[in-house]
């Protein structure tokens, strides 16, 4: 593909089903558009190595997976630039993109942005949780996507929501061993979903994840009603204890334990670009705020697929060429009347991917004391804070995340807050007693990924920027 | 411990970790072709000491930190494995001057 | 019964960032009850964004009694700090091993060398050691300076902390002593009355004490005229970047760059005038980190884990502002830019005067009286 031009009219930030399909539409209408990401193919998460995965059978992934291949062709013939391999570090108020590739760091202007950095795996903090041989469920499923690597040994999964099923299943069809799922799904939350039952009947997810259940349960151990969960070890998991209900603790054996409790937005280049963002109560989660475009309250900048709220890699695709037809608005490419019209199909298909959400979200809220941690927990894996930590910071009086920060240094690691900020918000409006939304997150400042300081070094500079520095 | 799925193909890329020879799959990431040779623990945490492996493989939780080509604190996750490249695992803070 | 006796509080000090907790903490130590009001978790604090150099170097031209009084500070630094440990555990991490302020030009230098002998120069100016040294000298301590560096002036009085850990030590301690942090509690308005003053807080909360002191930053300049004194503080914006933690290198603090005890490298800063917008600009951090490598070139090699801009409260001529009320001689102000460096003095020489209720004459150079441009004639 092309050489990198010196600015674009639109940037689109994350190859999965949002960024590819917002890029391809945007390129199809003449305007010069580039897709950046960090990968080093296209694919994002769920699609990931779609185009060059070493798992032949096409049964293992399933055909959910080899649906990104159909984006990734008319992508590829769409005329936008494609730079793999970019991590984006910043972008500022007036659409400047921090890039870094191969080593070095550039600015990089754009007239318009669209953020696609889809979701991360909520972080699940049990005591143990940083052992060797303890991962997310989704990590396991790169391995096997990307790598063609299943784990060995006694494997357990442990958690809830669609995407720990799905690895089971995945794993199953590789002919991987599974010890057991541990299900710690409230039961109350049935209870609560039925309601919504309506809208998950009628939407695509019921077939699928009905059959994949079934299927799954008829091969592995599914332990059900898990209430508390730790990992055990020395320098490396060598067994999971757990309890059912109210029941006595238990053990298994595992070397590998794959933890997953579902999905949440990944928020840190919109937080850091000044986006605002509000708590989700259903889901559990910060969500930058957008209208029903995906424009963010910074202006120039847009937001499509789960990075603007959890909805699936099907409505990250209708998202991704709603939010497309925006920007060629605001670029002046078509009129309003026009982006209404073509927008109307999209519409359509978005409202029929987002059936049955409410039910999947309801259903799969991951239990209170998995959300706010036992005091041995640690909360913050880069600086090794405890939920005590957190607790103890409370009490004198550190009333939200930034305060904690300074307090403890959690969230001042290199993951930035994506592993603990979740957990520290929670754990804080917990030990208040008020909501998260009162309690609040870390703020966040550029590099949103580090790069080094000679890349930082090398960036143009204007005069007043470097008289603030050296001439005051 | 990891095993690669006996369908999967591609060609052999020879590395050295810790000075000893290994091979990676084309495609592997640096994390992914320590997990494929047995080795789980690719670092020891600067604060505490404890051993680390990759947890998220997907650049977000840092915990598959390693030098690599003699360059300190590189997410192994998000790096491909080149022929011949010389990947070590950490102890601790990386050092100034690799 | 007499208004003290009415109050909540003896003292309530107002902000709770490094200038209020060191006070507070000072004034608690010595059995005041003391409440501390503070803003919420997003506020404007310096103290969450600075350098935590303990410095003394260059300070004082223009105002010899602010050299002498950020030696003193420096002086009594190790006894705040072992004073905070015996208390709570915490160890700040206080070290004095003498800082160096590189040049990387001869003419840089030779200025910097210029300065430091006007400074030393003026009458009333407490001397101390410090040295020139050329680049020979330099690399003999630090022998990965980089090519660019003609040399350094270096003074032995220079140290760092941890100045996230003094933060924590201080409400750690001020816990301790029972005094109490309310935080989300910000001041809207301030009355005295019967001898005693009425703070009347966000959300209608209501506070009394008996004397307050305003330690609240760059909200200290809408406070001050509420109980007859002024603030004329302004923000200046301060960019810094922190490094991955690194195996320890450096010994010293190097004026702009520091290692700290954790082991990442910390690297200011700026000086801009741009109101209260905490945005991060590259450009700056830019030329920061440019500099950085010029003066130690294996730096380029780290990864920057994090940069911010936090905002400097800053008086018309940068001296500290510390004042009593005339009109309501319980009301105290504090305020300056170097808030680390001047803590060990706020908790232990500043605190004991307010507890007693009145400043010494030797504390009126600054007084806010110094801004009163008499109108021309
Ligand atoms: C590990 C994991 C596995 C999952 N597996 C499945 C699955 O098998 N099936 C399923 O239905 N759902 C799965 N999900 C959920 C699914 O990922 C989403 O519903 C869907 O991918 C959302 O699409 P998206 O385009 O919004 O984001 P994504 O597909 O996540 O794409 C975002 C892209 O942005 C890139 N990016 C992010 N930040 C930057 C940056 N600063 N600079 C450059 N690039 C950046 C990322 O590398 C990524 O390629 C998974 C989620 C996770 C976290
Ligand atoms: S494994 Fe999480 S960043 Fe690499």
């Amino acid at each position: 593909m092309s050489d990198v031009k010196t600015s674009y009219d639109l940037a689109v930030i994350g190859a999965g089903p949002a960024g590819l399909a917002a890029a391809t539409l945007a390129a199809r209408q003449g305007i010069s558009t580039v897709l950046l990401d960090e990968q080093p193919a296209p694919g994002g998460q769920i699609y990931r190595s779609v185009t060059e995965t070493p798992v032949r059978d096409p049964k293992v992934l399933g055909p959910d997976y080899w649906h990104g291949a159909g984006l990734v062709k008319p992508f590829q013939e769409s005329g936008a630039d494609y730079l793999p391999g970019t991590t984006v570090w910043s972008v500022s108020r007036n659409l400047e993109i921090g890039l870094s590739r191969e080593g070095a760091a550039r600015i990089l202007p754009a007239k318009h942005i669209i953020l696609a950095t889809g979701a991360l795996e909520r972080p699940f903090a049990v005591p143990g949780w940083t052992l060797p041989g303890v991962m997310g469920a989704g990590a396991a499923q790169v391995l096997l996507k990307s790598s063609g690597l299943v784990a060995t040994g006694n494997v357990v999964l442990a958690g809830t929501g669609p995407l720990l099923w799905l690895l089971a299943w995945q794993y199953l069809r590789a002919g991987a061993e599974i010890t057991a799922v541990l299900d710690t799904t409230p039961r109350a939350n049935w209870r609560q979903a039925m309601p919504h039952m309506t809208g998950f009947v009628r939407s695509c997810y019921i077939g699928k994840g009905l059959k994949l259940l079934l299927d799954v349960r008829r091969k592995v151990k599914v332990i059900g009603n898990v209430t508390a969960l730790r990992a055990e070890g020395d320098g490396q998991v060598r067994s999971v204890v757990y309890r059912q209900g109210n029941g006595a603790e238990q053990r298994l054996p595992a070397e590998t334990l794959l933890l997953h409790q579902g999905v949440i937005p990944n928020l840190n280049l919109a937080n850091a670009i000044g986006c605002a963002q509000s708590w989700d109560d259903a889901q559990r989660c910060w969500t930058p705020q957008t209208d029903g475009w995906g424009a963010t309250t910074v202006e120039g900048v847009s937001l499509a697929g789960d990075g603007a709220g959890i909805g699936g890699a099907l409505s990250a695709e209708h998202q991704g060429r709603l939010t497309a037809l925006d920007a060629l608005h605001r670029l002046g490419r078509i009129d309003r009347q026009q982006r209404d019209r073509d927008a109307a199909p999209h519409r359509e298909a978005l409202e029929k991917a987002r059936q049955g959400r409410v039910f999947l979200d309801t259903l799969y809220k991951p239990a209170q004391d998995f959300r706010v941690p036992s005091d041995d927990t640690i909360v913050c894996r880069c600086e090794e804070v405890t939920a005590a930590q957190v607790r103890d910071a409370v009490k004198l009086g550190c009333s939200g995340p930034n305060q904690a920060k300074s307090f403890l240094r959690c969230g001042m690691g290199p993951c930035q807050g994506r592993l603990c900020g979740p957990t520290v918000t929670e754990v804080i409006a917990d030990a208040r007693g008020v909501s998260p939304a009162e309690v609040g997150y870390y703020r966040l400042r550029p590099p949103v990924k580090p790069i080094t300081l000679a890349e930082l070094a090398s960036l143009p500079k204007r005069e007043d920027e470097i008289d603030a520095v050296l001439h005051h | 411990m990891f095993r690669r799925l006996h369908d999967a193909a591609g060609e052999r890329v020879p590395f050295t970790v810790d000075g000893r020879a290994a091979e990676a799959l084309a495609g592997d990431t640096v994390a992914a072709a320590l997990l494929a040779n047995g080795i789980t623990v690719c670092r020891n945490t600067p604060v505490s000491g404890a051993p680390r492996s990759p947890y998220c493989m997907m650049g977000v939780c840092f915990d598959c930190l390693v030098t690599i080509d003699d360059v300190g604190n590189r997410q192994g996750c998000q790096v491909r494995v080149a022929p011949g490249m010389r990947i070590e695992t950490q102890d601790g803070k990386r050092e100034i001057d690799r | 019964m007499s208004a003290e006796q009415r109050s909540d509080y003896d003292v309530a000090v107002v902000g709770g960032g490094l200038v209020g907790s060191a006070t507070a903490w000072g004034l608690a130590r010595l059995g005041q009850k003391v409440a501390i009001l503070d803003e919420g978790d997003v506020a404007v604090r310096p103290s969450r964004g600075n350098f935590a150099l303990v410095w003394v170097q260059g300070k004082g031209l223009g105002m010899p009694e602010y050299g002498a009084w950020t030696r003193r500070s420096s002086d009594s630094w190790g006894e705040l700090a072992s004073l905070l440990r015996d208390q709570t555990g915490i160890d700040v991490c206080f070290e004095r091993p003498g800082g160096f302020m590189p040049a990387l030009s001869e003419a840089e230098l030779e200025d910097r060398a210029n300065q430091l002998k006007r400074l030393h120069n003026q009458q009333a100016m407490l001397r101390y050691d410090y040295e020139i040294m050329d680049r020979a000298a330099v690399a003999k301590e630090m022998p990965f300076i980089g090519p660019d560096v003609a040399g350094a002036s270096y003074c032995p009085l220079d140290g760092h902390c941890n100045s996230l850990k003094l933060f924590r030590a201080f409400h750690t301690g001020l816990n301790r002593f029972g005094a109490a942090y309310l935080p989300n509690r910000r001041v809207e308005s301030i009355e005295h009355r019967d001898g005693g003053f009425r703070l009347t807080t966000v959300g209608g909360g209501e506070v009394r004490a008996g004397r307050i002191v305003l330690a609240a930053g760059h909200d200290s300049a809408r406070l001050a005229p509420m109980v007859g004194l002024s603030a004329p503080v302004r923000p200046e914006r301060g960019h810094v970047i922190v490094t991955e933690k690194t195996a320890p290198f450096l010994k010293f603090p190097v004026g702009y760059i520091r290692q700290t005890d954790e082991g990442g490298v910390m690297i200011g800063d700026s000086f801009e005038d741009a109101g209260f917008d905490t945005t991060v600009r590259p450009g700056v951090t830019s030329t920061i980190a440019e500099r950085a490598v010029r003066v130690f070139p294996l730096l380029g090699k780290l990864n920057v884990v994090r940069t911010w801009a936090a905002l400097r409260v800053l008086s018309p001529d940068g001296f500290p502002i510390y004042e009593q009320s005339v009109t309501m001689p319980g009301a105290f102000v504090a305020t300056c830019h170097s808030g680390v460096t001047l803590a060990a003095n706020h908790a232990l020489a500043l605190a004991p005067h307010i507890a007693a209720g009145k400043l010494p004459e030797e504390f009126d150079v600054f007084s806010a009286r110094r801004f009163d441009v008499p109108k021309a004639a």
